[in-house]
Order: C-alpha cells, then structure tokens, then sequence
C-alpha cells in the first residue's frame, strides 16, 4: 500500500511540474530548450533554499525525475565538495551531473549512428 | 505595358504549355489527391538526405513537365526557381542535370509568384521557353527553420505543415488550348510588426492584402472579375484576416481562397494548413492548371505569398515581413 | 492601417489553443513518466542494497536517458511530445531526447563535424546552465565554509 501511495504523490507531484511547464509553453511560447533551464535552475534553487528535500522525501521521484532533479543533484555535489576545498566546491556539481550527460552523450552517439530521423507525419 | 503604380500587362501571348505535379506522402492523403500527377510513397525517395530527396523532386518534376509535350531541355532557353533551403540548394543543383541555363531565385513561398512574373516577362519578349519550378520538404524545412525532427515538440495551433511537393510550369510562345499569363502585380515587402514564426499567415496577410488591392486599383478591376482570388499560403487563419484587411480597403473578397488552407482535410490536423514554396507551385501544377484547362475556371489571379525569415533574423528579435506577387492568368475565349 | 490595431486584431482573432486539454495531456504523460522512474527507483534500492542513494538517483536518471533516448531512436518520443508538449519536455527523458534528436538529424553531414558538433545544439543551454550554477554555488557554500 505504502508503494502505491508513493507512486500516486509521484504522479501528482511529477504531472503537476509537467503541468506547470506547459502553462509556460501555451502562454509564452518558450522552446523546449528555453523550458529545460528553467526547470533546471528552478531545481537549483529550490536545492539551493533546501526546500528540495522536502519535497522529494513527499513526492520522491515527481520531483526528481524531471530536469529539476538534475539541478537538485549539482548543487548537493557543490556543497559536499565545499567541505573538503575550493577546488573540490568548483567541480563536484560537474561531477554529479557526469552520470546523466554520458548516458545522454553515449546513447545518442549510439543511438544517431544505427537510426535515422523521420518526419511526423508521412 | 505598365498599369497603374505596380502592375503590368504583357503585350504578346505567354501560353502555360504544361505542368507537372509532385506530391510527398503527406499531401497526397490531403484535399487534392486526386489531382497529382503523381506520388512519392515515402518522403526520402531513396535518396541518402530529405535535401537530396528535394533536388531530385524538382529534378523529376521538370524533367516529366517537359518530356509531358515532347520538349527537350536542352531547347528551353532558361530554368528559373527556387526553394527554401540554404542558398537555394535543391533548385541550383537540380539544374546541373539539364543543360539549360539557369536562374536562382528568391523570395521565399512566394518564389513561384515571382519565377511566373520573370518567366512571362521573358517569354513576351524574345525568350522561346522558360521553365518556372519551385518545391519544398516538409523534412528539409523543419531543419532549416526549427527544430530536429525527432525533438518532442508540440505544434502551436496558429501553425502550419510545410508541404513536401513540387509543381514545374513551362512558359511558351508556342499556341494552343492553354492558360495564357495575361499580366502580373509585383508587390511589395510589408511589414507590420508580427514576429511570432508560428504565425506566418497573418504575418504575410498585410502583404497580400496590399498586393491584391494595388492591383485592383491599378488595374480598376473589381475582385469579381475573376473566377477565383487564390493566395499562396496564408493558412486558414490568414486567409481570414486577408479577407477582414482587403475589406477595410473597400473590397469584398468573395471568391478568395488559399493554396494552403485547402491542401490538407480536416481529418489531417493539419493546423492552419500548408506552406513553403512548393506548396503553391503544387496547387498550381496539380489542380488550378486542370481546372483552367477544361473550362472550370477562366479568369484567376494566383498570389503567392511569402514570409522573409530567418532562425536567425527572429532570433535577434526582427519582426517577419511579408511579400506577395499577384499574377493574372486567364483562358483565351 | 495602423500596425497596432492590426496586432489587436491579430490577438483577439487568432486561433487559441485548446489549453485545459495540452494540460491534462502534460499532466498525465508528465505523471506517468516519474512513475516508471519511480519504479526504476525501488527496483534498484532492492536490488543494489550497497548502493548510496546518490548513486542509485544517478542510476536512475541513466536509465531514464536510455529510455528517452531509445524511444526518440525509434521515431516514438517525437510523437508522445505532439501531444504531451510539458509532459514529455520537463523530464529527464525529454534532456535526452533534445540531445539525441540532433544528433540523428545531423549525422548525415558526417559523424564529426556533423553529429559530435551538433549534438548540444538544443541542449547544450541546459549544461552551460548546469555548470555555471555549479560553480556559482560551490564558490558561495565554500565561503560559507570559510566563515564558519
């Protein structure tokens, strides 16, 4: 019961970010690109202000799933890293958002040389 | 001759001895079907690239609209047309397979409108043949314009579907039962402020409100003395604004249609209908020269319409212009 | 005509989207794809019970891209995002899809200077974004640090 409860507040939760996003979209007219930083930087603060966590420990992967998450999981490396030197403050941020950016980069040089684009609608 | 301030009538006769139509897949489901000369099955055509895809559309289609009355190329005096890629990429390097001279040009969905005006002014001076082309891609555009075709994008509902297609027409001095291009009205760059690139029917709207009203004026026709008013790409939602701007002008344009608005069904959720520069020149080739030729239609005046952007020029914050040639075409009594 | 009235007619006139159901579409799209991160999630707490959580979110997010970047290999992602829009942007999987999609469109002017060059071309705002506020609040926890 309790996992099930956790997927409905994900759900909720994750759907309302997603919602959110395309609020922007219908009254702004913002690209997908444009939409991806700001939810990234919105991530940051809300890290940042050390809200995130709470809202992750309700929501769990709703709020960590979207690029938010993202944002969330660089500022958590840049303040481990301040504890132990300026260097280490600097790039442990890079340093958690290496897992995401190789799979991203890996696949889709994968992913580019076997397939190839198609249009929509054909 | 010269009418009025932008307008011209053409002395001698300019005969449209064929034409030759293309459609992509896309189209062919659309409200036209029945009328293409023929079909891609799929939108890369066995070709490596949609760009490659595009040249070698026009390369058919002008190929087929001459071997259609037995011309050979090489006796056409000049290709002209354009497209919407790069420096006009697909038209110039469909030309390298004929050898005919050649002129690229530019003026971006409306490059059909000015490809007729040249041509016609040509053919009434002391060119034989001329051979007016255009196409576009739904695939090449997209790159050229927006986004990645895989990238999951939500198209706005002012939007519109560029058209995969290509229409060739060849301009003769040659007689017989065709279409004769009577005169053309070249217009001018109108700008009125817009700058959203998803709405480029009533960023071009402006434009082909102020070139076919000129032409009225110039010429003291009023809009029923054609069968049909038909512009280029304006989209359903432009083609009512054109409607609502020529009216504030004075002219009530009843028989106003658009190639675009009427290229896709309903069913097709297409948003606002078709666009690019092939789009035009397909509608033209495909249906309005048939309907011309078996008496349907006598008297049209086809404006294509084209919006002046670039990725870059709405980046940097520039609004969109538009542009719109109207040119007369009629069937001889 | 003046060029304001023609922008007021121009707003007042032009064809708005159906609002209330893109947002059901991002919704339930956006809602469903944090469910099977979700799962990912409690799968692999079970399975790699060694594994910190920081390890196990970033575990997470690489499936996710797998998963993105597969759908938008086989021509799908392009499709849900027609009508999800937010709902299939927002998350971790659209991040894989504005890298991956590039990458396809422009592998055809060669593997170099075509796909490796062109591959951040929508996403690379996103890690520049990433990057700078990485350093901007590593500098200002290190001072913390100092001060404290």
């Amino acid at each position: 019961m309790e996992i099930f409860l956790g997927f409905v507040k994900a759900f909720a939760v994750g759907g309302l970010v997603c919602m959110i996003a395309q609020i922007f979209i219908n009254k702004t007219k913002m690209t997908s690109a444009r939409i991806l930083v700001m939810f990234l930087l919105l991530g940051v603060f809300l890290e940042f202000v050390g809200a995130f966590k709470f809202i992750e420990e309700f929501a769990g992967a709703g709020i960590t799933i979207p690029i938010t998450g993202f944002g969330s999981t660089i500022v958590k490396g840049a303040q481990e890293g301040a504890k132990i030197g300026l260097f280490e403050a600097v790039t442990y941020g890079f340093r958690n958002m290496a897992g995401g950016l190789t799979a991203a980069i890996f696949f889709g040089f994968l992913f580019a040389i076997i397939f190839k684009s198609h249009s929509k609608k054909a | 001759m010269k009418v009025g301030k932008q307008t011209y009538f053409l002395d001698n006769k300019v005969y449209i001895q064929s034409a030759y139509s293309l459609a992509g897949p896309y189209e062919s489901k659309g409200n036209f079907r029945e009328y293409f000369d023929s079909v891609m099955e799929d939108d890369e055509w066995k070709c490596k690239s949609h760009e490659m895809a595009e040249i070698e559309m026009q390369r058919y289609v002008i190929g087929e609209c001459l071997s259609r009355v037995n011309v050979n190329p090489m006796d056409c005096d000049v290709i002209m047309g354009g497209d919407l890629i790069n420096q006009i990429v697909p038209t110039s390097f469909s030309a390298r397979d004929f050898r005919t001279p050649f002129m690229g040009l530019y003026n971006a969905c409306a490059t059909f409108g000015e490809a007729m005006a040249i041509g016609s002014t040509l053919v009434n001076g002391d060119f034989e043949k001329v051979v007016c082309c255009t196409s576009s891609h739904y695939a090449t555009a997209e790159r050229q314009y927006r986004y990645p075709l895989e990238l999951g994008t939500q198209p706005t509902p002012e939007s519109q579907w560029t058209v995969t297609g290509s229409g060739a027409v060849l301009l003769s001095k040659k007689q017989g039962n065709y279409p004769l291009v009577k005169g053309y009205t070249i217009g001018r760059v109108v700008d009125f402020g817009l700058s959203d690139p998803n709405n480029m029917g009533g960023a071009m709207a402006p434009a082909a409100s102020n070139t076919i009203v000129t032409h009225f004026r110039d010429t003291g026709r009023s809009p029923d003395y054609y069968d049909m008013i038909i512009t280029g790409d304006l989209g359903r939602f432009g083609r009512e604004t054109l409607h609502y701007l020529a009216k504030k002008e004075g002219y009530v344009l009843d028989n106003l249609n658009d190639c675009g608005s009427l290229m896709y069904s309903e069913a097709q959720k297409a948003g606002q209908g078709g666009s690019g520069a092939g789009c035009c020149s397909l509608v033209f080739a495909a249906y309005l020269y048939k309907k011309l030729i078996d008496g349907s239609l006598k008297k049209i005046l086809f404006v294509p319409t084209g919006a002046m952007l670039s990725k870059d020029s709405a980046l940097q914050g520039e609004s969109i212009p538009g542009i719109a040639h109207a040119v007369v075409i009629e069937m001889e009594d | 005509m003046e060029d304001k009235q023609y922008m007021e007619y121009i707003h007042t006139h032009a064809q708005k989207s159906n609002h209330a159901l893109t947002l059901v579409w991002a919704f339930l799209v956006g809602g469903f794809i944090c469910c099977i991160g979700q799962a990912f999630r409690d799968i692999f707490e079970v399975a790699l019970p060694n594994w910190d959580e920081g390890k196990i979110a970033a575990l997470v997010s690489m499936t996710m891209i797998f998963l993105g970047s597969f759908l938008t290999a086989i021509g799908v992602y392009d499709k849900i995002g027609m009508h999800a829009g937010g709902g299939s942007i927002v998350p971790i999987t659209g991040f894989a899809n504005s890298v991956v999609s590039p990458a396809m469109e422009f592998n055809k002017e060669g593997i170099v200077l075509g796909m490796m060059a062109k591959m951040f071309v929508i996403a690379g705002p996103i890690i520049v974004a990433g990057t700078v506020s990485s350093v901007v609040t590593g500098l200002i926890y290190w001072i913390v640090e100092l001060i404290k």
